[in-house]
């Protein structure tokens, strides 16, 4: 038996022993998915288990080193521990900012200390993050960013506003791009990281289409930050938060942008009924979904050769813009289906029978996937510039 | 495995892609086409893929192959395909050797040597009618004497009117059989067909053929799943030609958008253009992860891998169809013109899509492979 093997042997018993049985159930919920942090307030018991067996394994954050807070998995056994996860249909231990964006950025460009101080609560799931970036004015644009940082001494005072902070309201810190140099618009902003506690920091839930308020507006009037309290250089931050989009994209790449990876066709032939000769009992309807099927199937493949082209560095660097794209525009085309296959029940806003609205509300949230985190037109900007090489672009 | 290349396989491509480049570009294909070539390919050409061993490249080394796998043959597929290169590698080499090799017995024995060292050209009989419908083959075998007697019409048979041998799907009592009819059988005539990309496709009339019981590749009524294998095989193989037609028709177009200028500015600048070459580049991308992993699942022989196939044709069909119209399109009057090489690759492109089984067929098996 090859070591890997050895290691997938160990895992599987691993997981067999101390994944609860509630943590194999789908997530139906908001509150099913453990985001962490001061507040946090666990579901049932099995939750809480689950993150404390996989805090004491490392496995929140299974190929972060050991020293902060992760197991020190290769890329392999890393790829190994998902499936056997997957496998057993095991919820995610710990879902955060500070995990999926934080985390990276500081393993990239934060020093010792930081790494030690910053990273081990993220991986107990202690600081639940968030993240300050867009702002009413700069969206796309994100460069032209205004939020101030005056420099004091030996500490800030930040002023301004970011819109899109996701869960800012229930976030225990901040990690926010705040510009320190009005003179300089790329090597002008510095990448900072404070206490939501902190003086003069208020959040404001914005209301969406679907109805619910995962997004904020955050606002900053007199924040004092100390100057120990930012990532990589003074006015490079721009570096860290380029490199952070690209890990977003790519992590959005890995897994969520397709959505859920399987065929859409065979469960509705469940609810639809099929016909005599046992198709799905409309047959533009079934067209439609079993092309929308080859897409995912097809996506899913890319999905696998892009994650070991990328971790083997391999793929081009801007080839998650590309992932990202392709993964987001799948995904609202699924929940249109959806919602076609669903016909007037889907259109339910509020009803028990629709777990209060979900397919409609779903739908609605997928029409930002292909805004947050780089529109699906700024993709294919960078598509242009960067991959397809293509004048002026 | 992961999804990409390994040391060996970049190693193939890395001779293979010079070797197609300077020996059959697509000026290649021209030469043929304008000379009214009547045999469909180059022979000189097809000795040299043999001298570099391609023919031979799925046989196994037990019958004086190389004992590759759909990976490495999709190596030399896509440069085929980026090419244009006429090649009778996909139906000889892919599609014949996986019906042989799957089978077994007598008829491996005598063809797959002959596949492999450059002498026997086959040619796949599958199809009927202008569909590929290969689940209602009308051509039957009867038995008559100390053999069989085939009766039917088969098209879109390429390389039927020069194949030294042809595997006939036919119907017996209890299924499938597939059958090796010699080129000299009596009563087999091939009526070659030139098809929009130039190559010949024959419409071949089975009157009465009279063929020993040992013509049967693998045994009689058993001959669905050797069937299913060349199919798997086939459609693999010709996805992977697609990704190189696309690929082919991206590039071109991609150099295109770098030299044309018009409103005193390169026309790549405009960003009408730049989103639809970008979402192109993803399309073809995911093409192109989709055929290898296909390649990948009938190399390992997973149950997984005819659910890919077919995924991986109608997500090759539909990309590399993205690739040719926009080719044209963006190239705008020039597209249009014999002269330019464009309209060559939307050609070849329609013609592989078309060739077992169309990008509806294909998504139609997606569906029902999925319960629905």
């Amino acid at each position: 038996m090859s070591e890997l093997d050895a290691f997938r042997t160990e895992v599987r018993e691993w997981l067999e022993a101390n994944c609860p049985a509630e943590m194999r159930e789908p997530i139906r919920d908001e509150d099913d998915i453990c985001w962490g942090g001061r507040n946090f307030k666990f579901k049932n018991d099995a939750q809480k288990l689950w993150l404390d067996a996989c805090v004491a394994k490392g496995y929140t954050v299974p190929d972060w080193p050991k020293p902060y807070g992760g197991a020190g998995l290769t890329p392999e056994q890393t790829k190994i521990f998902k499936q056997e996860m997957k496998r057993i249909h095991a919820r995610s231990p710990l879902d955060s900012f500070g995990i999926w964006m934080l985390g990276p950025a500081l393993l990239k460009f934060g020093t010792e200390e930081q790494k030690v101080h910053y990273l081990n609560p993220i991986a107990r799931g202690e600081i639940r993050w968030c993240q300050g970036y867009s702002e009413p004015g700069s969206g796309s644009d994100l460069v032209s960013l205004q939020t101030f940082g005056e420099d004091k001494g030996d500490h800030w005072v930040v002023n301004g506003s970011k819109i899109w902070t996701s869960y800012a309201d229930k976030a225990d810190w901040i990690f926010c791009l705040v510009r320190t140099d009005k003179a300089n618009k790329y090597q002008g902003i510095t990448f900072m990281l404070f206490d939501m506690e902190s003086k003069g920091v208020t959040t404001k839930p914005i209301l969406l289409i679907s109805g619910n308020s995962p997004f904020c507006e955050t606002f900053f009037d007199d924040v004092e930050v100390p100057k120990t309290q930012f990532i990589g250089e003074i006015n490079r931050g721009w570096d860290v938060a380029k490199y952070l989009l690209g890990h977003e994209r790519e992590m959005i790449s890995g897994g969520g942008a397709g959505g859920d990876m399987v065929s859409i066709g065979g469960a509705f032939a469940k609810a639809f009924g099929k016909n005599a000769a046992g198709e799905l009992d409309d047959p533009i309807l079934r067209a439609e979904m079993a092309a929308f099927d080859v897409d995912v199937f097809a996506y899913r493949a890319m999905g696998e050769r892009f994650m070991d082209m990328w971790k083997t560095g391999r793929a081009h660097p801007a080839s998650s813009n590309m992932m990202k794209y392709v993964g987001t525009e799948l995904n609202k085309r699924r929940h249109e289906l959806v919602m076609s296959g669903g016909g007037s029940e889907a259109l339910e806003w509020d009803s028990e029978e629709t777990k209060g609205g979900a397919r409609a509300r779903g739908w609605l949230r997928t029409k930002a996937n292909s805004i947050e985190g780089g529109t699906s037109e700024v993709m294919l900007n960078v598509i242009a510039k960067r991959i397809l090489d293509l004048p002026g672009a | 495995m992961p999804l990409y290349h390994n040391d060996d396989q970049a190693m193939l491509k890395d001779s293979v892609a010079p070797f197609v480049a300077e020996q059959a570009p697509v000026s290649h294909l021209r030469q043929l086409r304008d000379s009214a070539d009547a045999t469909g390919f180059s022979r000189d050409l097809w000795a040299q893929f043999t001298e570099m061993g391609l023919p031979g490249m799925l046989v196994p080394e037990a019958h004086g192959g190389l004992g590759m796998g759909h990976m490495e043959a999709g190596i030399v597929l896509e440069e085929i395909g980026r090419n244009l290169t006429p090649s009778p590698f996909l139906s000889t080499g892919v599609g014949a050797v996986a019906a042989l090799a799957h089978a077994g017995g007598t008829q491996a024995g005598r063809w797959l040597p002959a596949i492999a060292s450059g002498e026997a050209i086959v040619a796949l009989a599958i199809d009927e009618g202008p569909k590929h419908r290969p689940d209602r083959i009308a051509t039957t075998a009867t038995r008559a004497g100390n053999g069989f007697r085939l009766d039917g019409k088969k098209s879109f048979v390429l390389h039927g009117h020069v194949a030294d041998m042809s595997i006939v799907a036919a119907k017996t009592d209890g299924g499938i059989t597939l059958f090796a009819v010699p080129k000299d059988a009596k009563g087999v005539t091939a009526d070659p067909r030139r098809l929009v990309d130039s190559s010949l496709a024959s419409h071949v009339t089975l009157d009465g053929v009279e063929v020993d019981a040992d013509a049967v590749i693998g045994e009689v009524d058993a001959g669905g799943e050797i069937l299913d294998a060349l199919l798997a095989a086939t459609r693999t193989g010709a996805a992977a030609e697609m990704v190189g037609v696309g690929q082919g028709a991206m590039d071109m177009t991609v150099n295109y958008l770098k030299e044309r200028k018009q409103f005193g500015k390169l026309i790549g600048e405009f960003q009408g253009l730049q989103h639809r070459a970008a979402h192109l580049y993803g399309e073809m991308e995911v093409a192109r992860a989709t055929v290898m992993k296909a390649q990948q699942l009938l190399d390992e022989g997973s149950e997984g891998a005819k659910l890919m196939v077919s995924v991986a044709k109608a997500k090759a069909g539909r990309a590399a169809n993205l690739a040719v119209r926009e080719g044209v399109q963006m190239h705008g009057g020039i597209g249009m013109t014999d002269e330019y090489d464009i309209g060559l690759y939307m050609k070849r492109d329609r013609a592989l899509a078309e060739y077992m089984g169309d990008v509806h067929y294909h998504i139609d098996q997606v569906a029902r492979m999925n319960g629905y």
